[in-house]
């Protein structure tokens, strides 16, 4: 077994159930981000419906990706989880008044428009607490000897505000382009309508974080301006897909901007891993430093893939099932 | 006044795991009532099961996604607040924790959504095999975590090098000695949970005349299934008793308020009042030589008493030795009911003694509280350990965290979980007023969420002018 690198194999896995939760959970808490500016009652019911049959199986991959990580890397994540304190409480308490939403909305009358507020505002904060993560994580941990040694907000600066801002409008623009492709009429065209100023608010802070990474470690300068040139196709292929976004929603193509959209997200995630790797706690420890025991990750590894390709066949059926537009009045039945 | 974050990390996680407890507790013991029910409609074809049947099943849909909603935050306390807990012990509890999270996810994906709304869609067959893994998948989850549990109270099969266990033998790790008794004492508290509330919701269907002929048969059911498992659990709650007497005398000691030998033999305390400061109890009412039989058989023997710790590592006295009795008392009232039952069947009164069904009606929350008066007596009789004898709390703790951090969570928790109950316990209650009959349906419906298996409306009144699509 020597030979079999098992940190490597488990860093892709958590890796693809990263981006599988951002690309998933986040058009679903995009819709619940643009809820409160819906056109009326009836289209949230028809928003709300888009999304109703699959959220839970979307946030399916945080909770792996949090056990996997404890099972894998655990320095990961008894380094992260505390530094990461207080921004990890809101994004639960954020996914939890969310889902709760889920469940009683549709069964509420009087109270509904609460149940409306806690939809739109549990999405708004987990989204922003995830960017403003991925702006600390771009940042790095302080650490002695395997340990967070930081405050409570050091998360909290004006470049984690900026990522989490930039997530918001990333996981808007996710909705907004689900929305368009899963309804059609006027709801349809109003979500149309917000894609050109989403885009333009993404593209600013795609921009703003390109920018200012760079300066943050001179390791990320180094792997960006010397000798990796072939790395600089993902933020090309990133702008790439922002146009065809553009495009698609001009020409009023259905399912175009959403998949151009997931794809700015993988390019954009591929190029946060290039400039780190194969550090997981910038800027000291290395995936290897942070791996388990190897016969703790064999251990593991034969139950998870047993079950990745069981969830992902049941999440590809989910979907085909739900296939096709939503229409105001209609439920899945 | 310091905050300390030990504490606090400590009320923390009590309150956040004693609130996702009572959800998989009972939906361990329903699903698998869930899958007799369907089981004996197969088999009978009398519509009075699938009624049965498919009422619980709406209760089990509400609490399962309740206990999913809880469940999430417990796979991140552990990083949370326990960091060095979780970096130390992560080769043994990371694996245990994401099988959990694996077989779940495994019934969910497979099983439960056609248990919840597959009804029209498979034969009766496959829906009941639906049923079967579900109920299935219950058990299997709480292997995973009390296989975890286990080895924090009894480590076994791991060895400490640079700080960190690292595993030497799976099977010694996974079964290690505290885990059999414990796995099945909460089994059968799983099954008194179930069968004591479904009885107590039978019976006050019977009080109000409510669907009898199917009533009868759930509250008659439940009875039998009572009648095994409360003084099952007795004998089997004792023997975990005594497995604990040879892992963790001190956890015994103060569950017992036993501070030292004082003459022959350990007597039983019904009541007394532990002085934790002066090391002795005050007021006791005592039978003398109870202890002493029940720990060690024998009518002098006699066991470790609390003063044979270091004061400073001794556990918390209060907890343990009033929860214990708190759990005790309850436990003695179900087999007191499980009897009555009996009695009562044998005159043929079951179904009709006023004054039974209405105490059957309060004992449904009898066995909540019991199991978590006993998850306290155990929890926090291992302290100050967090994996007993090898790793204390204070060193578990997130080095990083303050006690303002911890307090702003705590409270932060406590509010959430407040209006995640409240929305809960209401909706189940109008699901259970409503009844068996078929209420209609209000809400714009889909399928594949758990709740949704419930077509409950939430409340009564839009509000004026308002209309819905859906109804």
């Amino acid at each position: 077994m020597a030979t079999i690198d098992l940190s490597l194999i488990w860093a892709v896995i958590i890796a693809f159930g990263v981006i599988m939760y951002v690309l998933m959970d986040g058009f679903d808490l995009g819709v619940g981000i643009l809820f409160p500016f819906a056109p009326d009652e009836e289209s949230r019911d028809v928003m709300m419906n888009s999304v109703a049959p699959i959220w839970d199986g979307n946030e399916t991959w945080l909770v792996l990706g949090g056990a996997g990580l404890l099972g894998a890397f655990p320095l990961v994540y008894s380094v992260l989880l505390p530094a990461l304190y207080i921004g990890v409480f809101l994004m639960l308490a954020g996914l939890i008044f969310r889902g709760i939403a889920f469940e009683f909305r549709f069964k509420a009358r009087r109270s509904r428009q609460w149940w409306n507020a806690a939809f739109s505002g549990g999405s708004a904060v987990a989204t922003f607490a995830q960017g403003a993560v991925v702006g600390a994580y771009i940042q790095g941990f302080e650490t002695a000897d395997r340990v967070f040694t930081g405050g409570a907000l050091d998360w909290l600066t004006p470049f984690s505000v900026l990522t989490g801002l930039g997530m918001l409008a990333g996981y808007a623009l996710l909705g907004a382009t689900w929305v368009a492709m899963k309804t059609e009429g006027h709801i349809q065209r109003w979500a149309r309508r917000l894609v050109p100023s989403l885009l333009a608010a993404v593209l600013l802070v795609f921009a703003g974080v390109s920018l200012w990474t760079p300066y943050i470690d001179p390791g990320v300068w180094e792997r960006w301006f010397s000798h990796l040139q072939v790395i600089w196709i993902l933020p090309v292929l990133a702008l790439g897909c922002a146009a065809l976004v553009w495009w698609g929603v001009k020409r009023e193509r259905d399912i175009l901007p959403f998949l151009a959209t997931m794809g700015m997200f993988v390019f954009t995630y591929l190029g946060l891993l290039v400039s780190r790797w194969p550090y997981v706690i910038p800027p000291e420890y290395t995936l290897w430093d942070a791996a388990s025991a190897p016969g703790s990750q064999l251990f593991l590894l034969v139950g998870v893939l047993f079950v990745i390709p069981i969830i992902l066949g049941y999440t590809g059926w989910a979907y085909w099932v739900f296939r096709g537009k939503v229409r105001p009045g209609e439920g899945y039945h | 006044m310091e905050l300390d974050p030990i504490l606090l990390s400590r009320l923390q996680f009590a309150f956040v795991v004693s609130f996702h407890a009572i959800f998989p507790v009972f939906t361990i013991g329903l699903a698998s009532y869930l899958a007799l029910l369907y089981g004996l409609f197969v088999k009978t074809g009398n519509p009075a099961w699938e009624r049965l049947a498919e009422f619980w099943t709406k209760v089990f849909a509400v609490v399962f996604g309740m206990g999913v909603v809880s469940g999430i935050v417990m796979s991140f306390q552990f990083g949370t607040n326990w960091s060095n807990f979780s970096q130390a012990a992560s080769n043994f509890i990371g694996p245990m924790l994401s099988y959990e999270v694996i077989t779940a996810f495994f019934l969910e994906a497979g099983f439960l959504g056609v248990l919840l709304f597959g009804r029209e869609r498979v034969s009766p067959k496959v829906h009941l095999f639906a049923a079967l893994m579900v109920a299935l998948g219950t058990f299997v989850s709480a292997f995973w975590i009390l296989a975890t549990n286990s080895w924090m109270q009894t480590p076994a099969g791991v060895e400490m090098r640079d700080g960190l266990f690292h595993v030497t033998s799976w099977l010694e790790a996974i079964f290690n000695p505290s885990f059999p008794y414990r796995f099945a004492h909460m089994v059968i508290a799983s099954f008194l949970t179930g069968g004591f509330v479904v009885s107590g919701v039978s019976a006050w269907y019977l009080l109000r005349g409510h669907d009898v002929e199917a009533n009868r048969k759930a509250l008659s059911m439940s009875m039998w299934l009572l009648l095994i498992a409360a003084p099952l659990q007795a004998f089997v709650g004792d023997m975990h008793g005594l497995n604990t007497l040879e892992h963790q005398p001190a956890k015994v000691a103060a569950m017992e308020g036993h501070w030292q030998q004082e003459g022959d033999g350990v007597p039983l305390l019904l009541f007394a009042l532990p002085d934790q400061q002066a090391q002795t109890n005050h007021f006791e009412v005592a039978i003398p030589h109870g202890a002493s039989l029940i720990l060690t058989h024998s009518w002098n023997g006699t066991f470790p008493g609390l003063s044979e710790v270091p004061k400073a590592e001794q556990p918390p006295v209060w907890i343990a030795f009033f929860s214990f009795r708190i759990m005790v008392a309850l436990g003695l009232a179900m087999i007191g009911f499980a009897l009555a039952g009996l009695l009562l069947r044998r005159g043929g009164r079951l179904y009709t003694h006023r004054a039974f069904l209405q105490g059957l009606r309060l004992m449904s929350v009898a066995p909540f509280i019991a199991v978590l008066a006993g998850w306290f007596v155990t929890e926090t009789g291992r302290a100050p350990w967090l994996v007993y004898g090898m790793m204390t709390q204070a060193e578990a703790v997130t080095p990083s965290l303050t006690g303002g951090m911890a307090l702003f969570t705590l409270i932060g928790y406590v509010l959430v979980y407040a209006v995640v109950f409240y929305a809960g316990v209401y909706y189940l209650t109008r699901v259970i007023r409503q009844g068996m009959t078929e209420g209609e349906v209000h809400d714009v419906e889909s399928a594949m969420r758990p709740m949704s298996a419930s077509h409950v409306a939430y409340d009564d009144d839009y509000p004026d002018g308002y209309t819905t699509s859906g109804s």
